[in-house]
């Protein structure tokens, strides 16, 4: 059996081909102006490594933001719903999963089945999420890539208090001024958004195992201020930013049957 | 001035710093002459009053470095008064850089001196003001006598505040200032904007230009959500008439109405600052003087 799942995010469309519980093939595009075809172009990319034509998939299950535009789509899955089944296929003693999009942060708790049972959700403000990162990334003239390794080169925290993207980049703005070292800068940056995550995750509950997905976990400074916040251990899986798009890839299997 | 509107360059978030001495009155060495300064996050306010009347005042940005900004703005107030700063019998600091301000004898709250200077500006009927300042928004009630009851702030997001405002102006190229006229010039008034972080509202009001819609219309939905965010905070607070808007952004016309609007109740209106009027973005400096004043007399009798 060959399914597909297009995970329509606000930044970028992923897109999952399962061939009989293996990932197959992966694709992704910016979103763009038109995601729709975004959408089309991914698929495309995963159906060429995946070596499958269009009319060989069995079911297409759409989720993310953005997705009513995916039209290629036989259905849709909440995106709670998405990543809890991904993160518990991934890591079968998966209990919660969190998930840090580019305008979105969320946590999810889920049986062994990889059900959802209960959510928390961030949607309204910038700050627990990547457009923090790369606004901070921005006020301090650095690629968004270099901010995370240089996290890890911090010696100390220096705390700031931005709970709030546009102050936070006022915040940063002091720092350099006050001529704090770059890496104890790009540390309070991650520390800042860690705090605002954690304090989501804290409200639904932590019930190992703890497993992190989205863009947002391939940033290895915001893992180890999360890390530090959590007091637990995180698993990540590779490409994690594909997560979603597999959820759905599974939500269509599952619909197959 | 090097700056040519309709240039990229232009700072459309840059209002007027001004100061300004009220001719009409004189001070003797024997008065009790005190002064309020109040460092915002965004503007620097200082206050002359002579026993406990307002003689003068000053406004400017608030430089990166607090305590230059508090000495600042305390001596553009003191401009053409003939007063030094050891005239002052007492000064009081206030403001998110309140601990900041070298030559004050003692700081305090913002809310204590918002609440004063309110009474002191519209009269004891006051009973419920808003201050929306640079990076915060409070409501507070207070009784006849400007003493605070009760109040309640939002200070961990810049949706509302005086900040938020400064880049919108920036992104839709519309001088602070004006921003509220502006805002006002809408045929009907549209949906407020769905998500009021700042961060998102900007990428939303970029999607509406690019859909077509006016700067105007953009800029009411964007104002219509932040009016609807401070009514909110008034009516937790618990709503009571008289109400006035203090801060920076009581001089925004779009906001002031629409909050009027949301809560169906009339401001008291704000007095005609470029006139020869008090301006409401000084009633914090306004405050801590006259608190000055009652510290000072209390000191005196001990």
């Amino acid at each position: 059996m060959i399914t597909a799942g297009i995970d329509m995010g606000t930044q970028s469309v992923k897109v999952v081909v399962l061939k009989d519980g293996h990932v197959v093939g992966r694709g992704k595009t910016f979103s763009g102006f038109d995601p729709s075809k975004a959408a089309e172009e991914a698929c495309t990319e995963a159906l060429k490594k995946a070596k499958l034509t269009p009319s060989e998939i069995d079911h297409v299950t759409a989720t993310g933001s953005g997705m009513e535009m995916a039209l290629s789509s036989d259905s849709t899955i909440s995106m709670m719903g998405a990543d809890a089944r991904a993160g518990v296929f991934l890591f079968p003693a998966a209990r919660t999963v969190i998930d840090v999009g580019a305008e979105e942060a969320r946590a999810m708790k889920c049986d062994d089945h990889g059900i959802m049972v209960d959510f928390v959700v961030n949607e309204r403000c910038a700050a627990g999420a990547g457009a923090f990162i790369e606004a901070m990334a921005r006020a301090l003239e650095m690629k968004l890539e270099e901010l995370g390794p240089l996290a890890l080169r911090a010696e100390r925290a220096s705390p700031i208090n931005a709970s709030c993207v546009i102050f936070g980049e006022s915040d940063v703005v002091t720092l350099i001024h006050r001529q704090e070292s770059k890496p104890e800068i790009a540390r309070a940056i991650f520390d800042a958004m860690a705090d605002r995550v954690s304090s989501m995750i804290f409200r639904l509950g932590l019930t190992p195992e703890v497993v992190l997905v989205g863009g947002v976990a391939k940033d290895v400074g915001f893992v180890a201020s999360l890390k530090r916040k959590l007091g637990v251990e995180i698993l990540i899986p590779e490409q994690p930013e594909f997560a979603g798009a597999l959820g759905a890839a599974l939500a269509a299997a599952s619909r197959t049957k | 001035m090097n700056e040519t509107p309709g240039k990229d360059d232009v700072e459309y978030w840059r209002w007027q710093e001004y100061h300004r001495v009220l001719s009409d009155r004189t001070w003797k060495n024997k008065d009790l002459i005190t002064a309020g300064v109040d460092v915002g996050s965004v503007g620097s306010k200082a206050a002359i009053m002579i026993d406990g009347e307002i003689y003068a005042w000053g406004i400017m940005r608030t430089g990166s470095n607090s305590p230059e900004s508090a000495t600042k703005a305390l001596n553009w107030a003191l401009e053409g008064t003939g007063l030094q700063v050891n005239d002052l019998k007492y000064i009081v600091g206030t403001g998110y850089g309140r601990v900041n301000v070298p030559m004050a004898n003692k700081a305090i709250t913002e809310i204590a001196c918002h609440a004063k200077g309110a009474n002191y500006i519209w009269g004891s009927s006051v009973r419920t003001v808003l201050d929306v300042g640079g990076q915060d928004i409070k409501a507070i009630r207070i009784d006849d006598s400007g003493r605070v009851v009760s109040f309640l702030m939002n200070d961990k997001c810049a949706a509302g505040t005086g900040r938020g405002m400064e880049v919108f102006a920036d992104l839709l190229k519309i001088p602070i200032e004006q921003i509220g006229d502006f805002s006002l010039k809408v045929e009907k008034e549209p949906e407020p904007v769905s998500c009021t972080c700042v961060a998102f509202a900007k990428t939303e009001a970029m999607g509406l230009l690019r859909k077509g819609w006016s700067k105007e219309k953009v800029l009411a939905a964007y104002t219509r959500a932040m009016a609807v965010r401070m009514a909110n905070l008034i009516n937790r607070v618990g709503l009571e008439k008289e109400l006035v808007i203090t801060g920076g952004q009581s001089k925004n016309v779009g906001i002031v109405t629409r909050i009027e609007n949301v809560l169906g109740v009339k401001t008291l209106p704000s007095p005609k600052w470029r006139e020869n009027g008090l301006d409401p973005m000084v009633a914090g400096a306004i405050g801590a003087a006259l608190l000055g004043k009652a510290l000072y007399e209390k000191a005196q009798k001990l």
